[in-house]
């Protein structure tokens, strides 16, 4: 099967120059190369919330749960959870992860279950036309805030990393080769992974000389650190006109949810002995 | 009746009392009344024994047990003439006139040294001595409800027999005793003889029981009993369970069920089974915690944006909800659709006896699964509107549930054509569901001598309107299934009767105004709103005052 196979019918409505077609090739390749080194891509399923970066699902011919907004990290879980065998992974936008279901990830993180999230994070909201995110910088003028918000941007790599996730990366949508690196390690990793991509949003947000001019790749780093990854992942705050690492910040392995659980799977065809011994 | 604060240990008590009359052979129902509060607050159980099957309170009790001055002050007008009571002496110090014992609960428990919620294990060995029960017969119960300190509670236990002296003497009976189950216990053990692989909820009164019970019990089932960071997560991690082929139930209360209304529709678009237990209690908001209400039923069927199939029961006893709720998930799983337990706090926490006899055979309801030859799409068209269901990993055979308007791959579209097919798809499993609901029996009745006029009611109201429908030769129609509704079947029920009063825990009434929409018009409504089920005298002079004011 070539990437190409990988595709659907489903015609892409993305705006030419958007971001999100970085993210759909660069997922495309990573499990063209999955595939190809024997993980059948029937053991993949793909969750998505709602939002631009949802449609990603309809372009990928493999399983998928296109879910609703705010709600990737539960129904991942849900899958994983009956089927610790499947290798889960969600895409989601920032306001739909960050905005509507932070408490999701929050807790996905603190559980460190063995699932992959993917931020398409743009920071704007694309689909209802140009508001403000929980990334939006302060002073961001968007339909909703046409004076400019008056509000701070969350660091969401440092949110996630207090919560307990365990593998930490940011991307961009200009280095797919970077982005192929990343998605793999991540999907790879056991535990709960996020990778926060900058992806740019060319009709609402554009932001790709921004990013040009700031990003850079970490180097000398030492993701095993907490304490290195941390001060890495302060050096910008989603707001003031820093210095953008990319690359993976965080990465520890630990223990999942799905092993501590998986004690108990005793396999019942009838119930029935067992109730009446209760009864 | 038994009361005292909460902490007391008044619940366990009150079920090791009704296992004592259980033993005897006599049929048992305990009702509880607690307040939202973890000490402190007044708390009481009546137990009710009686020859006959019974599922209802009387206000009225032969025996008060009281472990403080507040229970017999507050339940005085619960003192029949004949009333006995026993009470500790250390704390009680206006006792009521009449046959009383004056037990010094914590002295006695000093010689023991025991610790203060073992006054419950001597009251209760003084009742044992008062109403001529065997020491051995109590230790034995003893023995089943307690699991820690057992030989301390065993001798506490008969320090209160010796102190005691016996009153009366009730007799056992020589029918064989029956377990005691909770209409909780019935639900959770109902879902595991359905299927049931993955439990998840988030704690809220009257529900948290099954998540407790079945957390406990998960291992002897392969259960997974998750508890997540709320409502929300919930109903779309059971979602997640259900796409990979394991079968879950999520349990909650009205508020709770608020937060999931955006989970029941997604179950509803993308046709992913989940059975929903909704335990009511009265609203609006936080209302009353832990008291009971029949008031989500409009709730429940309207719940969600757009047009969906649901499924929605509502037992009203330990048998029901045991059979229902492996019907429940069964039907959910044939159907690809949601479903609802409709309970609540009466049901869920109050104890019936469990009598397997009078269960019928759960249908067998396989889901329709996709036979790996034919290419396979999620959403495939067919006459009844159910489409093979596969789960991953599958080989040839990609999966794509979506919440979107989707074709039958699975992909989103926006096409008219597509849209309406697709809508007729999903709404075409009613009709099938209901012609299958019209083959078993979805609505209960229960004759009187006088079949002109009946009892209406639903849920956990059955067992006071049965009682008092037997003592005024009165029918008694119970509809199950709430949707969709046994039509033909209430037609039968309701042929010959000129009169219905319907009788339900609302302040609108619920049942009437869904009845209504079939065409049946005009009931008389007996209401009640302030958290409390009917008693049977509440319920009879009701009743009684309808009869005569309407001739």
């Amino acid at each position: 099967m070539t990437t190409q196979d990988l595709g659907t019918y489903a015609k892409n409505t993305w705006c030419p120059g958007c971001g999100n077609f970085a993210i759909l090739n660069s997922v495309k390749a990573v499990l063209k190369s999955m595939q190809d080194e024997g993980t059948p891509l029937e053991n993949v399923v793909l969750v998505s919330g709602i939002g631009c970066h949802a449609k990603i699902v309809d372009y990928i011919n493999v399983n998928s749960f296109y879910s609703i907004h705010g709600r990737v990290p539960p129904v991942a879980e849900g899958i994983k959870l009956a089927n610790p065998n499947l290798k889960v992974i969600g895409f989601a936008g920032d306001g739909d992860a960050y905005g509507e279901g932070i408490e999701h990830l929050i807790f996905a993180a603190k559980r460190n279950i063995d699932i992959t999230m993917i931020i398409h994070n743009n920071r704007v909201y694309g689909l209802t036309t140009g508001q403000y995110t929980p990334t939006s910088p302060l002073g961001f003028k968007g339909r909703s805030t046409p004076k400019g918000t008056i509000e701070m941007p969350i660091n969401p790599l440092e949110l996630m990393l207090a919560s307990g996730a365990t593998f930490l990366a940011r991307g961009f949508s200009h280095g797919i080769e970077q982005l192929k690196k990343i998605f793999r390690e991540a999907i790879n990793h056991k535990g709960f992974a996020l990778v926060d991509v900058l992806q740019v949003c060319v009709t609402f947000y554009n932001m790709y000389e921004y990013y040009d001019k700031r990003a850079y790749q970490l180097k000398d780093h030492n993701p095993q650190d907490y304490s290195e990854a941390l001060n890495k992942i302060r050096e910008w705050n989603y707001h003031d006109d820093s210095k953008i690492a990319l690359g993976v910040f965080y990465k520890k392995e630990t223990e999942t949810f799905e092993q501590r659980l998986s004690s108990s799977k005793k396999e019942i065809i009838d119930a029935s002995p067992d109730i009446q011994r209760i009864l | 009746m038994l009361g005292g604060k909460a902490g007391f240990g008044i619940d366990r008590s009150a079920t090791a009392l009704g296992r004592l009359l259980n033993k005897l052979g006599y049929r048992v129902y305990i009702y509880r009344d607690y307040p939202s509060v973890i000490r402190g607050g007044h708390t009481f159980s009546i137990i009710r024994a009686s020859r006959e099957r019974i599922a209802a309170y009387k206000n009225k009790v032969d025996f008060i047990l009281a472990l403080n001055q507040e229970t017999l002050d507050l339940h005085k007008s619960r003192l029949k003439k004949d009333c006995m009571c026993i009470y500790d002496s250390d704390q009680v110090k206006v006792p009521p006139d009449g046959c009383c014992l004056a037990i010094p609960l914590s002295k006695l428990l000093k010689e023991e040294n025991a610790p203060e919620i073992m006054r419950n294990t001597c009251i209760i060995g003084a009742l044992a001595k008062a109403i001529g029960i065997d020491f051995v017969i109590l230790e034995e119960v003893l023995k089943k409800e307690f699991t820690k300190d057992i030989d301390l509670n065993i001798r506490i236990a008969k320090l209160g027999f010796n102190e005691a002296k016996e009153l009366i003497r009730i007799e056992p009976l020589s029918q064989k005793s029956l377990p005691l189950l909770t209409g909780n216990q019935a639900i959770a053990l109902g879902l595991v003889k359905g299927g049931l692989r993955a439990y998840i909820s988030y704690p809220m009164t009257p529900a948290s029981p099954i998540l407790h019970y079945l957390a406990n019990i998960a291992d002897d089932f392969g259960l997974d009993v998750i508890h997540p960071e709320s409502e929300i997560s919930v109903i779309l991690m059971a979602l997640g369970f259900a796409y990979a082929g394991k079968r879950a139930a999520v349990g909650t209360s009205g508020g709770g069920f608020c937060l999931m209304t955006e989970g029941l529709s997604l179950s509803g678009m993308a046709e992913i089974p989940i059975v929903i237990i909704l335990g009511q209690r009265p609203g609006p908001s936080t209302g009353l915690p832990t008291y009971s209400a029949q008031t989500e039923l409009h709730f429940a069927l309207n719940a969600g944006q757009g047009e969906f199939v649901r499924f929605i029961v509502a037992p009203a006893d330990a048998e029901e909800s045991y059979y229902w709720s492996a019907v429940a998930l069964e039907l959910s799983w044939k159907y690809q659709i949601p479903s609802f337990i409709l309970s609540d706090k009466e049901l869920g926490e109050s104890t019936f006896n469990f009598d397997a006899s009078r269960i019928g055979t759960i249908p067998e309801q396989k889901p329709f699964l996709w036979d790996k030859k034919s290419s396979y799409q999620r959403y495939k068209l067919t006459e009844n509107g159910v489409s093979p269901l596969t789960f991953p990993p599958v080989e040839n055979g990609i999966i794509k549930v979506n919440s979107y308007e989707h074709d039958e791959s699975g992909i989103t579209t926006e096409e008219p054509e597509q849209t309406t097919l697709m809508q007729e798809k999903r709404l075409r499993k009613e009709k099938f569901l209901a012609e299958e609901l019209e083959k078993i029996k979805a609505l209960n009745l229960y004759d009187g001598k006088n079949n002109d006029i009946a009892l209406l009611c639903w849920g956990s109201n059955k067992g006071v309107c049965v009682e008092v429908g037997q003592r005024l030769g009165l029918k008694v129609i119970q509809p199950v299934v709430i949707n969709p509704f046994p039509v033909r079947q209430f037609k039968e029920a309701i042929a010959e009767t000129k009169k219905v009063i319907c009788v339900e825990n609302s302040a609108t009434g619920q049942l009437p105004k869904l009845i209504k929409l079939y065409g049946f018009n005009s009931f008389i409504k007996i209401l009640k709103y302030d958290g409390r089920p009917f008693s049977v005298e509440e319920l009879e002079e009701k009743v009684r005052a309808c009869l005569a004011a309407r001739g």
